[in-house]
């Protein structure tokens, strides 16, 4: 098969994934946007808010850890925790944008759910301090926590959250489920339990079992540091208790039906792999997926020339432009049969980088535009093959494509100008030239 | 290869998601792994990258060997899984096997492995350490290095550090003790941290704060690692020229290169617009990466560049990467 039939045969993605009627929608309250590091994520969230706002809507973005300049292109340089409305939005509607602060989001929670002799305790734990300062996972759980809260204030018509970038994908859905079976779990009852059962007759057998475990622990542990363990998680028992509750609330907000979840991704093996991944677990976790939105697509308007069509021609006329530049006079003088038959050179290993180039004649400059054009056709043929991967995998996944763009987004414009881009679910190209 | 600079023997790649640092972790694990040479590379995040880098099942929590590098060495691999990483170590340092298995009843490993993620740091550099120290009867060490494909750079010097946190809140103790143990090989000199970084704006930005943050937290940095890096197809002054050439001679050149007429219209010259287009895009990736070059050269730390593979990155890629980081003295 040719190459070029070769393409006509590819897989395309089944459907186009429209993201306009999506952000329109009155019905849809929560964006979330996750998929793994480096694909672009917090700035398609970014995109997506100022997109809807500009729209009309009264949008928050809650981002997680963006990028300095992306967060400045939208006026968040500060990181405290509270939405701020974004300046420069054209239309109707309100964009506001938020940086989550773990360590704020759960002294909050504390301050707001203890009375303020215990909240102080809590606060100047040594044990929660560690914990609150942001190991990895407590960011997934305030994420989720915020998320409730900014839900329950209702001061907003739409909600993008960008996702932490968590390799173990998806932790922030497993938040709510850990710290409920911590919370219902045996091991807080016994760290307890000296508060609670104050060596009660009837608790005898625990007991037991409680001053070999804590024989154990403190063992381990140091008396001290279970001393600050036990003090943590007997307040966190009693002034969390909310906190489940809210958790599974949060839980079931996002299988509802005004949530809507986009992967994210890169036409990367890597990133790719891990979109189907997050597709597959939001699928067995009842979360509704809208699809997958593809960063950084590469096109050619110039498709239609083969990379090694291109490469064979641009040897041709290295041969011409060094016969050229060794007789200017003849440097018209051109016959292809000739250029074919001799050339040896490898495109890596010629002369077109490194030596003088002030008296480059227009063949090599020519050969340079090829060897360029069949980079950019294998960088194609590669995207495409994962790509095909993971729509042979999940056909049913609507997908958004979006051209790759040569620098960063520094302000509105360049979120714009995404913005458009993604609801285009197509990358713009240039007519296909030849044939 | 040429080198006679130390080598640490904890080698940590970390880098921004999408950078490829577990392609520049399993590269370097090879590239050490010189003839009569040991490596082991260790995955802490639980994505079996290595796996599939090698093209292999799934890893368990195992030591197992890999593969062969280039000059003889072997390459182990393991795949650190926290949970049994805890009931491995209340074994290994505490003698508390019967209560590690109490403690799994009652949740506490779940506890420290899930709901405490700060625990969980602590189970990954102090395993990793200890295939740093550890030892064979004959008393060469079991690893000449160990690789870490660690976290990315914005939770690599909490990561690093997290055994320091540990110190300072078990204040005595076996726990306090092991701490310090750990601290004290990823402070000296047995451990570089490298960071893996792309020709991109944001990388370069990761990369430069995290540094700042290593040095802070006194950290040894290692070098830097440019990743994916595209070949020069044409210069800054065959740009220029690119720029003040007419239409019209490159439809000519093309159409001698056998693509078609050269007159309005005909097949070459319809590929002068999109190929011109796509220099202009090449020329502004070009002044963009020239300029964080720039930026990385003001860090004041050895600078690696490995290749993008035309073809994707596989097996072959792999060795092909390795070979690449012992030209440039890496190991």
């Amino acid at each position: 098969m040719s190459p070029d039939a070769e393409r006509q045969h590819r897989l395309s993605p089944a459907r186009v994934l429209d993201l306009d009627p999506l952000l329109d929608d009155p019905g849809t309250r929560i964006v979330v946007c996750c998929g793994s590091g480096g694909v672009g994520k917090t700035t398609t969230a970014a995109a997506l808010g100022l997109r809807a706002a500009e729209r009309g809507r009264k949008v928050v973005v809650l981002t997680i850890d963006p990028a300095r300049r992306l967060a400045q292109s939208m006026g968040i340089d500060s990181l405290d925790n509270t939405p701020r409305r974004v300046k420069g939005v054209e239309g109707a509607g309100e964009l506001h944008a938020m940086m989550l602060d773990m360590k704020r989001t759960f002294d909050e929670i504390v301050e707001a759910h203890a009375d303020p002799e215990r909240a102080s305790a809590i606060l100047g734990n040594p044990f929660y301090q560690s914990l609150s300062a942001g190991f990895a996972g407590t960011q997934e759980y305030m994420a989720m926590e915020k998320l409730g809260q900014l839900r329950a204030r209702d001061e907003w018509d739409l909600i993008v959250v960008d996702t932490p970038p968590s390799r173990s994908a998806l932790d922030f859905l497993d938040a709510p489920k850990r710290l409920g079976s911590f919370l219902d779990g045996r091991l807080i009852r016994l760290l307890t339990a000296p508060a609670k059962l104050g060596g009660r007759a009837g608790m005898k057998f625990l007991n037991v079992g409680m001053s070999m475990m804590t024989g154990t622990l403190g063992k381990l542990l140091g008396g001290q540091l279970l001393k600050d363990v036990q003090t943590f998680v007997s307040a966190m028992d009693t002034t969390f208790g909310g906190f489940r509750t809210r958790a599974d609330a949060t839980y079931k907000l996002l299988q509802a039906p005004g949530t809507a979840f986009l992967v994210v991704a890169a036409p990367e093996r890597d990133a790719l792999r891990e979109a189907a991944y997050f597709v597959e677990r939001l699928a067995a976790e009842d979360m509704p997926l809208a699809g997958l939105v593809l960063n950084r697509v590469h096109g050619s308007g110039a498709a239609r020339l083969s990379a090694e069509r291109a490469l064979a021609a641009a040897e041709d006329l290295d041969l011409v432009g060094d016969r050229a530049a060794e007789n200017l006079e003849e440097s018209r003088i051109v016959d292809q049969e000739d250029g074919k038959a001799g050339v040896r050179n490898s495109p890596d290993t010629d002369g077109s980088s490194g030596s003088p180039t002030s008296n480059r004649t227009v063949p090599q400059l020519t050969a340079g535009l090829l060897r360029l054009h069949a980079e950019r056709m294998q960088l194609l043929s590669r995207e495409q093959r994962t790509r095909d991967r993971f729509t042979a995998l999940h056909p049913e996944v609507a997908v958004a494509e979006v051209a790759a763009l040569p620098g960063d987004v520094h302000d509105l414009a360049g979120l714009r100008d995404i913005g458009a881009r993604l609801a285009a679910g197509r990358p713009e190209l240039p007519e296909t030239a030849e044939e | 290869m040429v080198t006679l600079e130390y080598v640490s023997r904890l080698q940590v790649v970390s880098g921004k998601g999408g950078t490829g640092k577990t392609t520049v972790a399993a590269a370097l694990a090879l590239a050490l792994a010189d003839e009569g040479k040991r490596t082991l590379l260790v995955e802490v995040e639980g994505r079996q990258g290595i796996a599939q880098l090698f093209e292999t099942e799934a890893l368990p929590y195992e030591e197992r060997k890999i593969a062969v590098a280039p000059g003889g060495g072997e390459v182990y691999a393991l795949a650190i899984d926290p949970e049994l990483a805890l009931l491995d170590y209340l074994q290994m340092f505490y003698k508390l096997g019967g209560a590690g298995r109490a403690l799994k009843k009652l949740g506490a490993i779940d506890f420290a492995t899930t709901i405490a993620p700060g625990l969980r740091d602590v189970l990954l550099t102090g395993k990793a350490c200890e295939a740093v120290r550890r030892k064979e009867k004959s008393g060469r060490f079991a690893y000449d290095y160990v690789v870490m494909d660690a976290p990315p750079t914005g939770r690599i010097t909490r990561f690093l550090n997290v055994n320091d946190e540990v110190a300072g809140l078990a204040k005595i103790g076996p726990i306090h003790n092991q701490a310090q143990a750990v601290m004290r090989v990823l402070k000296s000199p047995e451990t570089a941290v490298h960071l893996v970084t792309l020709l991109e704006e944001m990388p370069v930005q990761e990369t430069a704060d995290g540094i700042a943050e290593l040095r802070a937290a006194k950290l040894p940095v290692g070098q830097v690692i440019v990743n994916m890096v595209r070949p020069e197809v044409l210069d800054a002054a065959e740009l220029e020229l690119v720029r003040g050439t007419a239409r019209s001679s490159f439809a000519q050149s093309l159409s001698a290169a056998g693509l078609g007429g050269a007159r309005r219209g005909g097949h070459a010259e319809r590929l002068v617009d999109p190929l011109l287009a796509q220099a202009e895009e090449y020329a502004e990736r070009y002044a963009l990466e020239h300029e964080q070059r720039a930026v990385l050269g003001e860090l004041g730390l050895p600078l690696h560049e490995l290749p993008l593979l035309a073809e994707g990155m596989d097996l072959a890629g792999l060795y092909e990467l390795a070979t690449e980081l012992r030209k440039q003295g890496m190991s």
